[in-house]
């Protein structure tokens, strides 16, 4: 390969991420700046990490998100896994394609749309608007991405491994446990990472279907945005990008250390965020 | 599964057993009670007249009426809100500008995403684990605020326009926030992972060898790539731009916090319609027309891929 191929394959990539990376840094580094302003350096400050944890709405916010994510999540991903399950392994059943549409929809469909029918649909038999509709809301918004994750691992695992665990006497219950359960475990994680994340993130479908006491970290995040950029959200968006570099810090060596392990090349890690997507 | 591997090789449509059915059941349920039936529900409000009052339309009719009695008021129906959808040209003109910011900020997405994913895949192989997760990590964190970060720099007094005024490139601030430009800036960068994820796959598993051939055929190295790398990539970028493209009609927060007044997107006007102007048949409407629109395209695909599979049987 040339000196300058290989040159611009650096600066290609350096350039890049640097488009990825920059403007979060940036985030991150106002949230030190005692000034109030974006265009003004103030000197290093902690002081609106300090204000956040007096901020008793957002921290409160902080926890409806939380405990929605965990809850619906586990939901979706216990769906996803049966609709998977159904769309894998039963053949052309009667109202498949209903079926099929149904699961698949949020994924092209508009959030604001899915929002807008639970929401009408909420008013129009009277439920009121809380925590357990927001909960809802998200497992119908994340299903289709737990069921696409692990419908792919469900296609991709051999069936005959199944029905030979059957022809020795396996049910298919036992032998889908024993057989299949393991081989698509790292989608089911993945899926209910991606559920996890997504129910975490959400504005448009919690605005839609949650109510007065249960408002949503993004929404609380939304609200002051609109209003300007504000140290408070600059300080609390670097906690929550921190976190996530964490938890893929720490996802990253177990994988690393797990491939040293088995001897093989990280294949499953590029294939993951496939997946996900 | 034996029976499911009987199911399958039959190509009529068949009836699922009992065990198979307490598998489907809790997902059914639930997509028919949170989607199915709320579809219903918007389709029912979408012909009927919208008042001011709460919830803000009048029902035509009621479940519990019989089908008689629906079919009788069935003549009665208010087609106004989808007469109102081809007539009052705000939601086609949304829809329009919607399909059309998201192909621009696709077609950008990949230009600059192309050669960063052939950059990756071209990287050392021990390197390269290393990158695809560094690429696929904003993924992971919170898309709300990767929108917030642009507002900081976008802004009349943000840090471009101060970093442009300090260095005298221009004499008075860029108006960049709160425009249709600022609005395909988020896209590309919040829908960058999604088409670097499949083009990094397709460009990667390509053989080396293939290009090596083509070189020493006497291919150029702008032909090998005309030639062999972009077809072999094809695949991938017909991936990654529909996962650009398809959210990014429908976005919502890109258009709202960095759009100005004046743009337009899809999202964005049915949410004003039903918390600002509270026309939930005109909204309802829209959301009915974009089903349909969306739902045949993703039905037809799966059944080709059906069709797919008895084929290779």
């Amino acid at each position: 390969m040339s000196a300058v191929v290989s040159w611009a394959r650096r600066a290609t990539l350096f350039m890049g991420f640097l488009f990825l990376y920059a403007p979060i840094a940036i985030l991150a580094v106002m949230s030190f700046n005692a000034s109030r302003l974006v265009s003004v350096w103030g000197g290093f400050s902690t002081k609106w990490y300090a204000a956040l944890l007096e901020n008793e709405q957002l921290l409160h916010s902080a926890k409806i998100s939380l405990a929605a994510a965990l809850i619906s999540a586990t939901i979706a991903t216990l769906l996803g896994l049966l609709a998977a399950i159904s769309l894998a392994r039963f053949g052309r059943f009667r109202t498949r394609m209903l079926f099929f549409g149904a699961v698949h929809a949020p994924l092209v469909l508009p959030e604001v749309v899915l929002g807008l029918a639970l929401l009408t649909c909420f008013v129009a038999f009277g439920v009121g608007r809380g925590f357990i509709t927001l909960v809802i809301g998200h497992v119908t918004l994340t299903m289709c991405f737990t069921t696409v994750a692990i419908l792919a691992a469900l296609r991709d695992s051999d069936p005959a491994l199944e029905e030979a665990a059957m022809d020795l006497g396996a049910t298919p219950f036992g032998a889908f446990v024993r057989v299949a359960l393991p081989q698509i475990a790292p989608a089911i994680v993945t899926a209910y990472l991606l559920a996890f994340t997504l129910s975490l993130d959400d504005l448009v479908i919690a605005s839609f279907a949650t109510g007065p006491g249960a408002t949503t970290l993004p929404m609380r995040i939304y609200s002051q945005v609109r209003l300007g950029v504000s140290p408070q959200i600059n300080a609390i968006s670097t906690l929550l990008l921190a976190l996530v570099a964490v938890a893929l810090g720490l996802a990253a060596l177990v994988s690393s250390r797990r491939a040293r392990r088995d001897g093989q090349v990280m294949t499953s890690r590029a294939r993951a965020p496939d997946n996900a997507s | 599964m034996r029976r499911a591997q009987r199911g399958r090789q039959m190509s009529a449509r068949r009836r699922l057993s009992l065990g198979e059915r307490l598998v489907i059941a809790a997902p059914y349920l639930w997509i028919g009670a949170f989607f199915l039936a709320p579809m219903l529900l918007i389709a029912k409000i979408s012909v009927s007249q919208s008042v001011l009052a709460r919830p803000p339309y009048r029902p035509i009719f009621e479940p519990s009426d019989g089908l008689a009695a629906i079919w009788a008021k069935a003549q009665t129906f208010s087609f106004d809100a989808y007469r109102a959808l081809m007539s009052d040209t705000l939601y086609l003109e949304s829809y329009l500008s919607s399909l059309t910011i998201a192909a621009v900020s696709t077609l950008i997405t990949l230009i600059i995403a192309y050669p960063f994913a052939l950059a990756m895949a071209r990287a050392p192989e021990r390197l390269r684990p290393m990158l695809i997760g560094l690429a696929a990590a904003p993924f992971w964190t919170s898309f709300l605020i990767r929108v917030y970060a642009w507002i900081a720099l976008l802004k009349d007094e943000g840090l471009i326009n101060n970093a442009l005024l300090a260095l005298g490139l221009i004499s008075a601030p860029l108006q960049m926030f709160a425009t249709t430009g600022a609005v395909v800036i988020g896209i590309v960068y919040s829908y960058l992972p999604f088409m670097l994820l499949p083009l990094y796959a397709a460009l990667e598993r390509q053989d080396p060898s293939l290009r090596e051939a083509a070189a020493d055929l006497g291919a150029s190295p702008a032909h090998v790539f005309l030639r062999v790398t972009l077809p072999l990539s094809r695949e991938g970028v017909v991936a990654g731009a529909l996962l650009v493209f398809i959210p990014a009609v429908g976005e919502f927060v890109i258009p709202d916090l960095l759009g100005g007044s004046e743009t337009l997107m899809i999202g964005r006007t049915l949410w004003n319609d039903f918390f600002s102007n509270h026309d939930w048949p005109a909204a309802s409407a829209a959301a009915i027309a974009l089903v349909a629109v969306l739902m045949i395209p993703l039905l037809l695909w799966e059944r080709a891929r059906l069709a797919d599979e008895d084929d290779a049987r």
